[in-house]
């Protein structure tokens, strides 16, 4: 069989080391299309869905630890008061079908430049633990994805989990799209507010090669906002929503010009950070 | 509906595979992925269906029409965006285009075609019927399975819940009106029937 259903992480290394070309299978709403449509015709498959050790989340005092076969209909059912900005994030994944086969680490994986919980991972500085033989690896995110559907996973390795810290304060998800349903990002952000550090967080998706922070925004509006009563001046608002636009780069294609891209991103940007704050 | 075993109207003996698709799994594919052929069972609607000699990267989704002689699960999109493949696996929801058959081994796997006895149609199906849902009827089994799935787990469901249920599912005839007449119909006669 060119195929192997590890049921632990052991089994699994056990199945790279004899199919080093396999590919590593998580809820097969990327790859699957990928092989329907002839890009993608793989030699070997490692199938991660029964591995018990890759399921559910865990709550640490600092941490919420999200195993990678977490599905999005878990987050978004499951994670909502903990995670709220990763819990919106879930529920524009595809569709009800897509949420319950696709997986956090999954998501990751791919990469895509449009992934719709990778904003929110940026924004909250999560870690992706990966471990392979040799023992694990912990990146953080900037540090995993390198480019566009790439990563900084080796041979033999496989994402275990993504940690995200435990943060109080607003945290918000929005993105663009051609409809409300079942649409991959044109655009789509994430801004997260940590009142007890008093800092501001900001991810971008789908407007540069990889999810991206947007750092000048960020400390501009940080400085900018009243933290006792949790308010920022108009104009600051407005400013934040300049500054993330210029940290992004966003390109033409099929599903949106860049200059749409960036009109849709300031709109976005300032709405989360709007939300955020205190009405 | 009644589950089918493979017709000769499927099976097409002129290709290795039988499926009548000279390019299958071609184009691109070397000796290591002709020899990648996979041999295993499915447990699809309660019972136990071999596969013989199956291309590894084979969806569910073809496994079911071509293989299995299961033709309700319908092809559209073959990308997840369209739900007229939607099947049950281990209970959940899912697009069997996107699930690779071989790894579906030991999952419970269950179609529109297991949804009601022999010949019979569900009260979904049913519904639909008298409500008039069903124009061209190419997302009709999609929105069946979506439908049992969605009253399964939430019985009660507003209209929000089920549109959001059933955003999945692309219909491009009906306007959804008729769909949603149907889908409230089922629900006031299984409310009736539990007091």
């Amino acid at each position: 069989m060119r195929i192997s259903h590890p049921r632990t992480v052991e089994d699994a290394f056990d199945a790279l080391d004899e199919m080093p070309d396999a590919q590593l299978l998580a809820g097969g709403t990327d790859f699957m299309v990928e092989v329907n449509f002839g890009h993608r015709r793989p030699p070997a498959v490692v199938g991660l869905r029964r591995v018990e050790e890759l399921g559910g989340f865990e709550l640490t005092d600092d941490e919420v630890v999200l195993r990678a076969a977490l599905t999005w209909t878990e987050v978004e059912t499951q994670l909502n008061d903990e995670l709220p900005a990763l819990a919106a994030a879930a529920r524009t994944v595809g569709s009800p079908q897509m949420r319950n086969a696709g997986t956090v680490g999954g998501n990751l994986g791919t990469a895509s430049p449009a992934g719709d919980s990778l904003p929110v991972l940026a924004a909250m500085d999560a870690t992706v633990v990966l471990v392979s033989r040799g023992g694990e690896r912990r990146l953080p995110l900037s540090a995993f994805i390198t480019g566009v559907k790439r990563t900084a996973i080796r041979p033999g390795e496989i994402i275990r989990e993504v940690r995200v810290p435990r943060l109080r304060g607003p945290q918000h998800f929005l993105k663009v799209g051609t409809r409300n349903a079942m649409v991959i990002s044109i655009a789509c952000a994430s801004v997260v507010l940590d009142t007890e550090g008093r800092t501001v967080r900001c991810g971008l998706g789908a407007v540069a090669p990889t999810p991206i922070r947007a750092p000048e925004a960020e400390s501009f509006i940080a400085g900018a906002i009243d933290w006792d009563g949790l308010r920022a001046p108009p104009e600051a608002v407005a400013r934040f929503g300049e500054l993330a636009v210029a940290a992004a780069s966003p390109i033409t294609d099929h599903r949106s010009t860049a200059e749409y891209r960036r009109h849709a991103l300031k709109v976005i940007t300032v709405r989360a950070l709007q939300r955020s704050l205190a009405a | 509906m009644t589950e089918q075993t493979p017709s000769d109207a499927l099976h097409d003996p002129t290709t290795p595979d039988g499926s009548g698709r000279e390019d299958y799994p071609a184009p691109g594919a070397g000796p290591d992925v002709l020899a990648a052929l996979e041999s295993y069972t499915l447990a699809v609607n309660g019972r136990d269906r071999d596969v013989t000699e199956a291309w590894l990267g084979e969806s569910l989704l073809w496994v079911l029409r071509e293989r299995l002689g299961l033709p309700g699960a319908k092809n559209a999109c073959e990308q997840g965006e369209c739900g007229s493949c939607s099947v049950l696996l281990d209970g959940r929801l899912v697009a069997s285009c996107c699930v690779l058959a071989a790894d579906a081994v030991g999952s419970q796997i269950t179609t529109v075609e297991g949804l009601s006895g022999e010949g019979e149609l569900s009260d979904v199906q049913r519904a639909f019927v008298e409500e008039g849902a069903v124009q061209c009827g190419f997302c009709t089994p999609g929105l069946v399975v979506a439908i049992h799935d969605v009253l399964h787990r939430n019985p009660r469901a507003t209209e929000l819940e089920l549109r959001e249920a059933i955003s999945g599912d692309l219909c491009r005839c009906t306007g959804y009106g008729r769909i949603f007449a149907a889908v409230r119909r089922v629900q006031q006669e299984r409310a009736h029937a539990r007091t």
